[in-house]
C-alpha cells in the first residue's frame, strides 16, 4: 500500500481482486475483514476521484532539450 | 479454302472472352468518361455506360460493388471506373465490370489512394495481428490534431463529458496543405519518443477528399504504424476511408468517436463499482453468517455446555497416569536395590580384610607396604597386619627367594 498512488485502473483492479477473494469465502475472518475494509476504502476513493474529477486539457510544445513542456490550454470549454 | 473449319457462335464468343481475360491490361484499368443510362436493378447490380465523344463502353456494377460506391451517379457526370473488361458471350458483348466508380476531378487522387492502399496492405501494415488494443481506462490521451479546428473541441468536448479523470494533452499539427504529413508523422513519432500519453488520437473534422489528403500520406500510415502508443484515427466524417483508418489500431468514423473510443464512460464505471461494493457487502455478509454457523456449532457441543466434563476426564487421565508413575517407580526402585546389593557382594569379596581372615597379611615398614625382602634390613621394626591385629617385630635375618609356598 506504501509508495506510489495507485491509478484508477490499478485500484479498480485490486478491488475485483478483492470481491473476488472475498466472494470464494476461503480466507480467514480476520483477513476477510481487512479486505473488506480495503474494498470499502477503494470504493470510496474511486468514487470520490470519480465526483471530484476536473478534466486538465494542456498543449505540449517542444521545450529546450525537446522534451515535451506542458501549458494550460485555455478557452476549450 | 475447302477445308476451312467452321466454328459456333458460342465457340466464338468463348474465344473472344478467353482473349480478354489474358490480357493484363484489360484486366486492371481505370477509364475516365462521362456517365449516360445509369439504372439500379432490383437486384442490387447497376448498369451504365461510359461514354466519350468517339464511342461508349459498357459497364456493369455488382451488388457489392455498388454497396461500396462513395456518391450517387447521376448519367452526366464525369466518372472515373476501375475494374476489368471482358466479354459477355451470351450477348456477344464486351462490358467493363466496375469494381470502384468515383466522380472525376479527384480522379488522381483516387488512384493515388489506392494505389497506395494496395502497396501498404501488401506489405501488411493493415495486418489485424498488429493492431494493439486501446487500454481500457488512460490517464493521458494525446490529440494530433488542429489547434483552430473543430475537432480538438468535439473531442475534449467528448472526453470531459465521458472521462472527465483523463488528461487531455494537445499536440497541435497542422492537418492540411504540403506541410501536414510530415507535421503529423512527427508528432506521432515525437508522443512515443517522450512517451506523452497512454493512447492517441489522430485526426481532423471533415472536409472534401483533398482536405482529408494528408490522411492518405504514406509518412503519416508508416508513423501509425511505427507507433508503439495505440491510435485512434479519427479522420472526417463517417463514408470518409483515410489509409490512416486502415493502420491504426482503432478507426473512429469522427473525431467526437475517437474520443468515444479512447475512454470509458463515467457512468458506467461509477455503477461498476457500486455493484462491486453490493458484491463485497453480500459475501462479507456470508463470510461471517458462516462463521457465527460455526461458533454456533461451538456453543452447542457438551464440552463447552458442561466444562467439568471435560475436567472429570482429564482428572481421570491424569489419576490413571500418576498410577502408572508410581507402578514403574517402584519397579525401577526394587531393580536398583537387587543391583547395589550384587555390587556389594562383589566389593565385599574385593577386600583386604577379607583376604587377611583367609590368612594372608600386610607387613609395613615405616615407607609403607612391603612388598620386596629387599625394603627392610636386619634390625629394622616391621609391623604386620594379620585379620584381627598388628604384631610389631624386629628383622633379624632377611634371605631372598621363595622359601615355601604359603
Amino acid at each position: 500500500m506504501a509508495g506510489k498512488k495507485k491509478t484508477f485502473e490499478e485500484s479498480l483492479l485490486r478491488l475485483e481482486e478483492i470481491v473476488t477473494a472475498l466472494e470464494r469465502g476461503d480466507a480467514p475472518l480476520e483477513q476477510s475483514m481487512a479486505l473488506f475494509e480495503e474494498g470499502t476504502k477503494l470504493v470510496a476513493s474511486c468514487k470520490k476521484q470519480l465526483d471530484q474529477a476536473e478534466q486538465k486539457v494542456v498543449r505540449l510544445s517542444k521545450g529546450e532539450n525537446g522534451a515535451p513542456v506542458a501549458q494550460p490550454l485555455e478557452g476549450t470549454e | 479454302m475447302a477445308a476451312q473449319e467452321i466454328f459456333s457462335v458460342s465457340q466464338v464468343n468463348q474465344y473472344i472472352k478467353g482473349m480478354l481475360d489474358q490480357d493484363r491490361f484489360l484486366g486492371r484499368i481505370y477509364i475516365r468518361g462521362e456517365i449516360s443510362n445509369y439504372k439500379r436493378y432490383p437486384s442490387g447490380h447497376h448498369y451504365f455506360s461510359l461514354k466519350d465523344e468517339g464511342g461508349a463502353l459498357k459497364c456493369v456494377m455488382f451488388r457489392s460493388a455498388a454497396s461500396r460506391l462513395r456518391f450517387q451517379p447521376e448519367g452526366g457526370m464525369k466518372a472515373i471506373a476501375f475494374g476489368r473488361v471482358t466479354a459477355y458471350p451470351r450477348d456477344g458483348v464486351y462490358q467493363l465490370y466496375v469494381e470502384a466508380l468515383s466522380p472525376d476531378g479527384i480522379g488522381e487522387l483516387y488512384v493515388a489512394f489506392e494505389q497506395l492502399k494496395a502497396r501498404l496492405g501488401a506489405e501488411g501494415l493493415f495486418a489485424e495481428e498488429h493492431k494493439k488494443p486501446l487500454p481500457a481506462i488512460p490517464e493521458r490521451i494525446g490529440v494530433i490534431t488542429s489547434e483552430a479546428g473543430a475537432a480538438v473541441h468535439d473531442i475534449i468536448r467528448v472526453l470531459r463529458a465521458r472521462w472527465p479523470l483523463c488528461e487531455v494533452r494537445l499536440l497541435p499539427v497542422r492537418v492540411q496543405g504540403a506541410e501536414a504529413p510530415a507535421e503529423i508523422a512527427s508528432a506521432i513519432a515525437y508522443s512515443n519518443r517522450w512517451q506523452v500519453a497512454d493512447v492517441l488520437i489522430v485526426g481532423r473534422g471533415g472536409g472534401s477528399m483533398e482536405d482529408l489528403w494528408a490522411f492518405n500520406d504514406e509518412r503519416v500510415a508508416r508513423a501509425i504504424y511505427a507507433s508503439e502508443l495505440p491510435v485512434i484515427s479519427a479522420v472526417g466524417h463517417e463514408p470518409d476511408v483515410t489509409i490512416a483508418d486502415f493502420v491504426a489500431d482503432r478507426r473512429a468514423a469522427t473525431p467526437s468517436n475517437g474520443a468515444e473510443l479512447a475512454v470509458p464512460d463515467w457512468q458506467d464505471v461509477y455503477s461498476g463499482l457500486t455493484q462491486l461494493d453490493a458484491r463485497q457487502r453480500q459475501a462479507l455478509l456470508r463470510r461471517l453468517q458462516q462463521a457465527r454457523a460455526a461458533v454456533d456449532r461451538c456453543d452447542r457441543s457438551q464440552a463447552l455446555k458442561n466444562p467439568y466434563l471435560l475436567l472429570e476426564s482429564k482428572q481421570m487421565e491424569l489419576d490413571r497416569l500418576t498410577e502408572r508413575l508410581t507402578g514403574a517407580g517402584e519397579k525401577t526402585l526394587n531393580r536398583q536395590q537387587l543391583r547395589l546389593a550384587a555390587l556389594t557382594a562383589g566389593l565385599d569379596a574385593m577386600s583386604p580384610l577379607k583376604v587377611l581372615s583367609r590368612g594372608y597379611s600386610v607387613t609395613r615398614n615405616a615407607a609403607g607396604a612391603m612388598t620386596s625382602v629387599r625394603e627392610t634390613a636386619v634390625g629394622e621394626q616391621i609391623d604386620t597386619t594379620l585379620s584381627d591385629g598388628t604384631l610389631t617385630s624386629v628383622v633379624t635375618a632377611v634371605s631372598e627367594g621363595r622359601k615355601g609356598a604359603v
